[in-house]
């Protein structure tokens, strides 16, 4: 029969000072788990925040713009005049000016940046060479674009400027297809790539099957790769759009700035952000202020939109 | 006939080949053209005054970006503090919790946030700060930077943290340490490369941002280093200086481009040769 005794001497020591001992270990134990507790409420306050950010940013165009909501009515984005003096708000130059300077940009830039990527993916993935070239084009996007604007004011202007003069039509320089120019260059990086890392998830096996059966490189290019690789493509130039849609400051230098309908793609005009960006300042009456801020929230859905359908694309091609 | 044709889809072939190599390497060229311009331009411009003084008023020769260089500086430090914690913590959360409904907003609203315009941007800066402080502000102009920092930090945290094994953190948290403690002391040391490239990455970023300043930080032709005035920046200046009719200040802004591209150029492929070091994956 085993008596108390018998154990292994292990008494709970009940000394005063054990007991004070004893507690201060529990508060501490306690302390930790309340730190704990606190710190995963704060990393989830920090995700939070920036929800409430993206929330914030659109409630605050919304209700901003309100006042040209109610004063001007949908009919605003396809008025044909822009006259702040006389009070007559119609966003169509600008939207015209947006439009035409960015699909114009993008059709410029489509042929280099799939270029890049069939060069990159299917080519040369590796070496020095297209090291070299992969990097490049990164460093591209990471030029800022005022000082494409400032390159464009000064050098590519008066190259425009001379053509259009050996063309035929009025040497203004400055303009649509000027500020296309400088927006192809600025967004070739982007479909560029997206499109080397979409080319290289193309299975092996479809290509050497290709090639087995006596297809030229080209054929495979064209009938294996390329289609395989159509969505992803198609997702890289979206955020290229994206990205030409918004783009500012760049445009604003050689764009021209001016708020009548431009007549052909050589005349001066204007885009929503630069127009926001030349008369956000000197907007004196509150319709006047509220109408450019509907701009920038027609500017910030139309691109949340493209972008968003353009990361979907992306995600559903990469979870294949 | 059969030989001709075979030879007429390889000719295809090696046309179609080297179209790509004539057009792939066309993209090198407006680079370079930029590049070899704005150092042409803006080299000679370069020297200690240039970079200790403030810009004299038109007319007068000389003068510097000293006011522009102190400005970009201060702004862009404000920016960071404001962003880099917020960023990092809201990437541990996303890494941490990759399935729960915040997560998921949390995501969408990073993607979000990364694609909205400068511009707007800079409105909505200037309704949150501008507007209720009553006069622009170097501040607004680095919570607007702020919000441009954000989403690449979250990105660069999360795919970070991503793509570290669970082993890790559960053999520390199996020691009996909490969860703060694996965080600060296992899991951030362990991805402090991919992170701090992301925070380089974003610093470039902004410091070649116009727009959201335009209407925040509004620019200053005089030296100021109080965050609640008006203050001037590199690329503001560049943006003011291009588009006026003054050569001198023209100089100016060539000298002030240089200095931008530079800086810019060298955290690209400072993070590029530190990424390619450490093996990140970004």
């Amino acid at each position: 029969m085993v008596t108390r005794s018998d154990l292994p001497l292990r008494v709970i020591n009940s000394t005063p000072e054990a007991i004070l001992k004893a507690k201060k270990r529990a508060r501490r134990s306690f302390r930790q788990i309340r730190t704990e507790n606190v710190f995963k409420r704060t990393l989830s306050i920090m995700g939070l925040v920036i929800i409430i950010l993206v929330l914030g940013i659109m409630l605050t165009l919304i209700v901003q713009s309100l006042p040209s909501i109610k004063a001007l009515g949908p009919k605003y984005l396809w008025s044909k005049v822009w006259d702040p003096v006389q009070d007559i708000y119609g966003a169509w130059p600008f939207l015209l000016g947006t439009l035409l300077s960015s699909f114009l940009a993008l059709i410029i830039s489509i042929p280099f940046s799939i270029a890049v990527a069939i060069f990159l993916g299917e080519y040369h993935p590796k070496g020095w060479l297209p090291n070299f070239l992969k990097n490049t084009v990164e460093l591209i996007a990471a030029v800022p674009s005022v000082i494409y604007g400032f390159w464009g004011l000064a050098v590519l202007v008066p190259i425009v400027r001379s053509f259009e003069s050996s063309i035929g039509v009025e040497p203004v320089g400055v303009g649509i297809f000027s500020s296309s120019l400088i927006l192809a260059v600025m967004i070739i990086p982007y479909a560029a790539s997206l499109g080397r890392s979409m080319i290289n998830l193309v299975p092996s096996h479809l290509k050497e099957a290709a090639y087995g059966l006596g297809a030229t490189r080209w054929e495979v290019i064209r009938s294996v790769v390329l289609p395989y690789t159509k969505s992803g493509l198609f997702a890289g130039i979206l955020l290229s759009l994206g990205r030409a849609l918004g783009e500012t400051m760049a445009v604003t230098m050689v764009i021209g700035n001016t708020s009548l309908i431009p007549k052909s793609i050589f005349a001066p005009g204007n885009t929503m952000a630069s127009v926001i960006a030349n008369e956000f300042t000197e907007a004196d009456k509150p319709v006047y202020l509220s109408a450019l801020i509907e701009l920038g929230l027609v500017l910030f859905l139309v691109t949340v939109v493209i972008n968003l359908i353009g990361k979907k694309i992306i995600d559903r091609f990469t979870n294949e | 006939m059969q030989a001709s044709h075979v030879k007429y889809r390889l000719g295809k072939s090696y046309g179609f080949q080297i179209l790509t190599y004539i057009l792939a390497f066309a993209c090198v060229v407006p680079l370079i053209a930029i590049l070899f311009f704005i150092i042409k331009a803006g080299v000679t411009k370069i020297n200690w005054h240039f970079l200790v003084n403030i810009p004299k008023p038109v007319g007068e020769t000389g003068g510097g970006i000293a006011n522009a260089l102190v400005g970009s500086i201060l702004i862009i430090i404000v920016a960071s503090v404001i962003a880099i914690p917020i960023g990092i913590m809201a990437g541990v959360y996303l890494s941490e919790n990759r399935k729960s409904r915040l997560a998921y907003w949390c995501r969408l609203s990073t993607d979000i946030l990364q694609g909205v315009p400068s511009i707007v941007i800079g409105i909505v800066a200037y309704f949150w700060l501008v507007k209720p402080l009553g006069k622009f502000s170097a501040l607004s102009g680095s919570a607007a930077l702020a919000m441009m920092m954000l989403p690449i930090v979250v990105r660069s945290t999360e795919e970070t943290l991503k793509l570290l094994p669970d082993t890790l953190k559960e053999a520390a948290l199996a020691l009996g340490m909490p969860f703060h403690r694996v965080i600060f002391k296992v899991i951030i040391p362990v991805g402090i490369s991919g992170i701090l490239s992301g925070v380089m990455l974003s610093i470039a970023r902004i410091t070649g941002e116009t727009a959201p300043l335009l209407f925040t930080a509004f620019g200053n032709p005089y030296l100021s280093t109080n965050l609640t005035q008006p203050m001037q920046s590199l690329p503001l200046l560049i943006f003011n200086y291009a588009t006026s009719p003054y050569n001198e200040w023209h100089d100016l802004a060539w000298g002030a481009s240089l200095i931008l591209l530079l800086w810019v150029l060298f955290l690209n492929i400072f993070t590029k040769i530190v990424t390619r070091k450490w093996k990140v994956q970004l």
